[in-house]
């Protein structure tokens, strides 16, 4: 038996080992894509790491270092790279910190929207009819609302905190992955494979999730993707305008949102969050650019 | 004289999994007023080696080869663009798909006095008068109505009519039928392969026509190149291909024809103990 | 010998189009009361142009799609799909081939649980027996044990076009619609694929309804015809009969522009072309 399955595994090697290859060729001939890899790479290292490397805790107030400048400035201390912020706390501790923040609700976010979103839109596109026009009426709805305005509103009801503000935002994003899948399952409903199973006799439920959807995964992972990065943004202006994350959460937007006032004495307090928060997102951005040139068979066939 | 001249022709395309011989020293050319059939099954490159005459294949295909001449003049040194500017007058190309080829958003008269105006310098009534004429030339019905309609508006057939149109618009010397009517039904196929041999004639073209259909190449050529994985296996004239085949390949293709069945079953290619290596996936 | 596996009388499929904000709702009638007959082990060839309703018809006879009007009998038992649901057993009786081999594979399933499918939906054979069955089929129709594993995307279209088959006859069906499963092939694989079918049909004593717009091909595989022409059969009969001796004027347009690949015509046409 554990013969037939080595066998049996390497039989199916070449196979995905070849698909990785080419996913791969296409990928790499994004050099931007491969650079936001490697960023993102780099910050899921950090995040996960940032216990051992912060040289101090977050939220550790340091009274004899209060608006301490980055070290290269006059007056800057080494043992506060990137300064301190009006309370005394090391600012790329925090940001260190933060990170774990940023990329827990990107993850979420993404997450709680693509599941909600994925069925739906199946049902949707699968059923179509009254069920569709209802859905897809109710998607509009949603999007014809300023994103953050509608996420600012839903936290306002559920309470400001950082759980209800993952909870708005996947919301917000939800009808996004609605309508993609609800595009594809559409187009791959009418292949003949699918007919093939149902005279086969499967039903409407293996129909739907074991047949067609594995094949609609392409646009769905890019729009994951690039939404990850939305994700976080929109979390960031939730904790500036005070409905995200409380402090003294070092999560950047409540970070962005305490340096306000300081924005003119102090500049690294703003511009080192907003540097990360701009980092982060544009090689996320980057990256899903490149995963839709790999994945979307559209734009591979040249 | 000879109109085309190929030899020793290779086009090489770069792909995910390594470089890809589509066509692997290919030699063949055309006469005037000569109909050359390129028969070939899906795969053998019969396609791309007139593509690679008409500069149409994409950045990643490399063109190699000893000879490629029109009219005498060697085109090989061309840049693709060079190359449609001197010979796109002269030589003419249709497609498989018709529907396909002509552009949704415009009516087809559009399309066709837009050709006119390229390769012609015709403008204004002296474009729409020759439209007209061409429309009748194909046999469209009721041309100076047909001419404001949109591609979708009309069936494969007429499509590939408007297509056939365009190609002789400009009296090309030679034109190149790429699957002309694989797309259409048998009826229409035939009326559509009656008006090339009667416009090869009346206008004395060259032609190449690409082909799997056995009937089709029965029914049109007078020379046939047999194309099978990128490589020439035989070329005859069309009667003593079908009567005499020299090449097991072309014998295979021949007896593969439900119509020629003698037995209970059809002999198959690989009873002609040909290598066949079937297609097995980008490892390969 | 003559049992009838398939039987329609006056079949009628209709579509409504349009009836939208703008624009006269519209009824195309794409099958106008079509009654045919197949015995077992028997091939009928239903021949027609794009859009003359053998597709829809295909469909019909599938139990994928409902028609109109008219009855449908399989092995005798009237087939109701609009009332409730089909049972098991009706829809494992007739399975299908379709022409495109490229669409007509789940993409991300492997072969192996191609063939699998039909049985883990329909019966609760154990899963070894399945793998064995599967295995079974996989050589029988031409391929080997090898490609279990592999997916779709790793085959040439006749080797699809075998898999396709394999996978309608796991269900031991009594009735094979073939939907134009060669058109989209190869001469020569064309030629294996056919032959595969005449196999299968010896050994399982399969009866088949054959779609097609091939006269060669029809000429080769079927023992009836029936010709289609705008949603109407408007002949049926043997194939003998239908081909020496044509009735309605539309099969004999279709007869003379069959191009002819024997050397006789050839010469013909070019003595014509010589003078």
């Amino acid at each position: 038996m554990t013969d037939a399955a080595s066998t049996t595994a390497r039989m199916q090697d070449p196979s995905r080992r070849a698909r990785l290859a080419e996913f791969w060729y296409y990928f790499s001939e994004n050099r931007g894509a491969v650079i936001g890899l490697w960023v993102f790479i780099v910050l899921v290292v950090l995040a996960l790491a940032a216990p051992l490397i912060a040289p101090h805790a977050p939220n550790a107030q340091y009274r004899d270092a209060i608006l301490v400048p980055p070290f290269w400035e006059t007056g800057g201390r080494a043992a506060y790279p990137l300064g301190t912020d009006a309370v005394g706390r090391d600012i790329l501790s925090r940001l260190l910190f933060g990170a774990r923040y940023s990329l827990f609700i990107g993850v979420v976010v993404t997450l709680l929207a693509l599941t909600t979103g994925i069925v739906i839109g199946t049902i949707a596109g699968y059923f179509r009819g009254w069920v569709d026009t209802a859905i897809t009426r109710l998607m509009d709805i949603i999007l014809a609302f300023p994103s953050l305005l509608l996420a600012l509103v839903l936290v306002a009801v559920l309470g400001p905190g950082l759980t209800n503000a993952m909870i708005a935002i996947a919301l917000v994003q939800q009808p996004h992955y609605v309508r993609l899948t609800r595009a594809a399952v559409m187009t791959e409903k009418n292949r003949d494979y699918v007919t093939a199973a149902r005279v086969a006799g499967a039903g409407n439920l293996r129909l739907m999730f074991r047949t067609i959807l594995p094949n609609c995964t392409a646009p769905l992972i890019v729009q994951a993707a690039l939404s990850f990065s939305t994700a976080i943004l929109d979390a960031a202006a939730l904790g500036f305008l005070g409905m995200g994350a409380q402090p003294p959460t070092p999560e950047w937007g409540t970070m962005l949102a305490e340096a306000r006032e300081f924005i003119l004495r102090a500049w690294w307090v703003v511009t080192f969050p907003g540097l990360a928060i701009l980092i982060t997102v544009l090689a996320i951005n980057l990256m899903g650019d490149g995963l839709r040139d790999a994945l979307d068979p559209k734009l591979k066939r040249s | 004289m000879a109109l085309l001249e190929i030899e020793n022709l290779t086009v090489t395309f770069e792909t995910a999994s390594g470089p890809l011989k589509a066509v692997d020293g290919i030699s063949l050319s055309v006469k005037e007023r000569e109909v050359l059939a390129i028969v070939g099954e899906s795969g053998s490159g019969k396609s791309v080696s007139m593509l690679s005459v008409m500069g149409l294949l994409p950045w990643t295909a490399t063109v190699k080869a000893d000879r490629m001449a029109f009219q005498g003049r060697d085109i090989l040194g061309l840049s693709p663009a060079d190359r449609r500017r001197i010979i796109g007058k002269d030589i003419a190309m249709i497609f498989q798909e018709p529907i396909a080829s002509l552009n949704p958003c415009f009516t087809v008269g559009f399309q066709i006095e837009e050709a006119l105006k390229q390769h012609m310098g015709l403008h204004g009534q002296a474009a729409r008068r020759r439209a007209v004429e061409l429309f009748e030339a194909v046999g469209i019905p009721d041309p100076e109505d047909r001419l404001g309609h949109f591609p979708h508006q009309m069936s494969g057939g007429q499509c590939q009519r408007v297509m056939i149109a365009m190609a002789i618009s400009c009296n090309p010397k030679l034109l190149i039928a790429d699957e002309p009517t694989t797309a259409l039904d048998v009826t229409i196929q035939k009326q559509i392969l009656d008006l090339l041999m009667r416009l090869q004639a009346e206008q004395g073209m060259g032609m190449i026509m690409i082909t799997h259909n056995m009937g089709v190449v029965a029914e049109t050529a007078d020379r046939v190149v047999v194309q099978y994985k990128g490589r020439k296996m035989e070329e005859a004239d069309v009667l003593s291909l079908f009567e005499t085949p020299q090449h097991p390949y072309t014998r295979a293709l021949l007896s593969a024809l439900p119509e020629n069945a003698t037995g209970d079953r059809l002999p198959t290619v690989s009873d002609f103990a040909i290598e066949d290596t079937p297609y097995t996936g980008a490892s390969a | 010998m003559s049992d009838i596996v398939l039987e329609a009388r006056g079949i009628v499929r209709d579509y409504h189009i349009g009836g939208g904000l703008f624009g006269k709702p519209r009824t195309v009638h794409a099958v106008k009361g079509v009654s045919l007959k197949v015995e077992q082990g028997k091939t009928l060839a239903i021949v027609g142009e794009s859009g003359c309703g053998k597709s829809t018809l295909a469909r019909i006879i599938t139990m994928i799609d409902e028609a109109t009007a008219g009855e449908l009998f399989i092995d005798g038992e009237k087939v109701d799909i609009s009332s409730g649901r089909l049972s098991p057993e009706m829809r494992r009786r007739v399975q299908i081939v379709f022409q495109n081999p490229y669409g007509s594979l789940n993409p991300r399933q492997k072969i192996g649980d191609v063939l699998m499918e039909p049985l883990i939906i329909n019966s609760d054979v154990p899963a070894a027996e399945r793998r064995e069955r599967a295995m079974t089929m996989l050589t029988k129709v031409g391929l080997k044990p090898e490609h279990f594993n592999r997916y779709p995307h790793m085959f040439s279209g006749g080797q699809r076009q075998r898999i396709a088959i394999a996978r309608a006859l796991m269900l031991n069906p009594r009735l094979l619609v073939l939907d134009e499963p060669v058109s989209a092939l190869d001469l020569s694989v064309q030629a294996q694929v056919l032959n595969l079918l005449a196999d299968l049909q010896d050994e399982f004593g399969l009866t088949y309804v054959f779609i097609s717009h091939d006269l060669s091909v029809v000429r080769y595989i079927a023992d009836e015809v029936m010709v289609m022409y705008f949603g109407e059969a408007v002949e049926y009969g043997t194939r003998d009969e239908v081909f020496s001796n044509p009735q309605h004027s539309y099969t004999k347009t279709l007869f003379a522009a069959t191009p002819r690949a024997d050397v006789e015509s050839i010469r013909k046409r070019l003595a014509k072309k010589a003078a």
